[in-house]
């Protein structure tokens, strides 16, 4: 098959919606346009019927008990956001302590640091080089005022799996109510609310072939029934945890979107770690002095993170402009820090500076696997013969004894 | 980001990539930036005996605009004396490839690489001068 440019190599940032998601999405603009709230006709009842699907479909690919535990939101920022203020505004009387960690999103991490200057307190626990935070950790960090741990199930740039069940077993045991943002790993890796003891769980349509703009927040309504102060006031939607009017094409998509996850996951997970691998592969072959950041055990099967020592990451993306992927060079933020995540696990700033992420995904395909790895080989091995550090590095100068001038 | 057709083109074409003998001591080296500020740049003059550069070569660790400001900088001080790159200054880089504010660095290490590779040339030509006895 020939190859068709620009080659979409950032599934982890967003996933285009799938056909037939577009399909099942399009009568609900205009022929099924009614509001799911009117419950005096006829238009009302055929869309509240379409969003009781969706909940189903979503309910199902999570292993939630029953549909109305789904809560819709306008994506996974706002569920975090719901999900954190919710319990800690609920239950605040209980205490004012939250355990997170430092790789989070930023949804997550923003909400406590707003939650910080409201008086409630947070630790951030730290990850391992490997990326990965610790079950004793979180042990070690709940008190008696501790109303909630926050733990992603996968993280978004290097794409390691956090250890969900083993936390969960342990909150529940302590009595602590146990939120994750799971927007990275469904579909990926296996997740079961049941299973895994979640309370709360983030997700998000967009990164599952479904359409932007909705999401939802998984609610446990037994054992423990999860309580949440609503964000948002209004019409008392979403059993009053979530006002506004229901976007119910985007919802019928999140819906449609899952149930393709729910048949087709686990063939697709194995095909994404081929192709993945295949790229791992092809480039450590042919070049040397390279690092993946993160563990390669426990991560999503579609991610890769490598950084390419000697080359800095936005000049390496220029190289490849072709093809779309992210990196956690500063020079690619606006902020000019290199990526947080990257620190977190001691990556030195040096190698954050020259990660790139891949993220495959859907419709990648082996072709344009071998066309970037090639790409790659070529364009590292161009930019290397331009870097002073790698002639440096070649001529067996220690870098780290050069007295650089900070600026 | 996006770039100014004159950063692309430095960028995919860049001028004067390469090293010279940093032990001649008609060469003059310049080495600024820091791995962990994700720019360094070694910038390399050949200075002929009335002051005047034959040469310069670069090589660069960095974004694109940095690699663009080092490779313009290469070009701009070709021929000129010492005296006359010396006067270079960074904003003149900005504005021939109209650089972003949050690129503007790019540019001061650009100057400051020219301004290293001549300082390391006169404090060569200084200690041959003291070991002559001129």
């Amino acid at each position: 098959m020939a190859l068709s440019f620009p080659i979409y190599m950032d599934y982890n940032a967003t996933t285009p919606t799938d056909p037939r998601v577009v399909d099942a999405m399009l009568p609900y603009f205009n022929d099924k346009f009614g509001n799911a709230a009117s419950r005096s006709h006829a238009f009302g009842w055929t869309a509240e019927e379409a969003v009781a699907d969706a909940r189903a479909q979503i309910a199902q690919l999570i292993g939630a008990a029953k549909p109305k535990e789904i809560v819709f939101t306008s994506g996974a920022t706002e569920s975090d956001n719901l999900a954190i203020k919710g319990v800690a505004h609920f239950y605040q009387s209980r205490g004012k302590h939250i355990i997170t960690t430092k790789i989070e999103h930023k949804a997550v991490l923003d909400t406590c640091k707003r939650l910080e200057k409201e008086g409630f307190e947070i630790t951030y626990l730290p990850v391992d080089k490997s990326g990965l935070v610790s079950v004793d950790a979180v042990r070690d960090a709940i008190r008696d005022d501790t109303i909630l741990v926050s733990v992603m199930l996968a993280n978004n740039e290097v794409g390691t799996i956090q250890p969900i069940k083993e936390i969960g077993a342990l909150t529940r045991e302590k009595g602590i109510l146990f939120h994750t943002d799971a927007v990275q790993g469904i579909g990926k890796t296996p997740f079961n609310v049941q299973d895994m003891n979640v309370d709360l769980a983030s997700i998000s349509a967009h990164k599952i072939y479904g359409p932007k703009g909705v999401g939802a927040l998984y609610v446990r309504r037994s054992r423990p029934r999860v309580r949440l102060t609503a964000e948002v006031d209004g019409g008392g939607h979403e059993f009053g945890m979530r006002s506004g009017t229901l976007n119910v094409p985007a919802i019928v998509g999140f819906g449609k979107a899952c149930q393709i996850l729910n048949d087709e996951w686990v063939d697709e997970a194995k095909r994404l770690r081929e192709l993945r691998d295949r790229l791992l592969h092809k480039v450590t072959e042919a070049l040397d002095e390279l690092s993946v950041n993160g563990s390669m055990e426990h991560r999503l099967p579609n991610n890769l993170n490598i950084s390419f020592t000697y080359v800095e990451g936005e000049s390496l993306m220029m190289a490849i402009k072709n093809v779309a992927v992210s990196s956690g060079s500063a020079c690619t933020s606006a902020s000019l820090e290199p990526s947080y995540v990257l620190h977190a696990m001691g990556v030195s700033d040096d190698a954050a500076h020259s990660s790139i992420r891949f993220s495959v995904g859907r419709f990648t395909t082996e072709e344009e696997i071998d066309y970037v790895a090639d790409l790659m080989i070529e364009k590292v091995n161009k930019l290397r013969e331009m870097s002073p550090l790698y002639e440096m590095f070649k001529d067996g100068i220690d870098l780290k004894s050069v007295q650089w001038s900070a600026h | 980001m996006a770039y100014s057709n004159k950063v692309i083109d430095h960028y995919e074409n860049p001028r004067n990539v390469g090293s010279l003998d940093k032990d001649d001591p008609t060469v003059g080296t310049g080495l600024v930036g820091a791995p962990a500020c994700g720019d360094v740049m070694r910038l390399q003059i050949k200075v002929s005996d009335d002051g005047v550069i034959e040469d310069a070569k670069f090589k660069t660790f960095g974004c694109g605009s940095a690699i663009a400001s080092s490779s313009l900088a290469t070009e701009w001080i070709k021929g000129k004396t010492i005296d006359q790159a010396d006067e270079i200054r960074n904003t003149e880089i900005v504005e021939e490839l109209n650089l972003p504010p949050v690129k503007v660095h790019c540019s001061v290490l650009a100057e400051d690489a020219i301004k290293s590779a001549i300082a390391d040339f006169r404090a060569k030509q200084e200690a041959s001068r003291a070991l002559t006895g001129e």
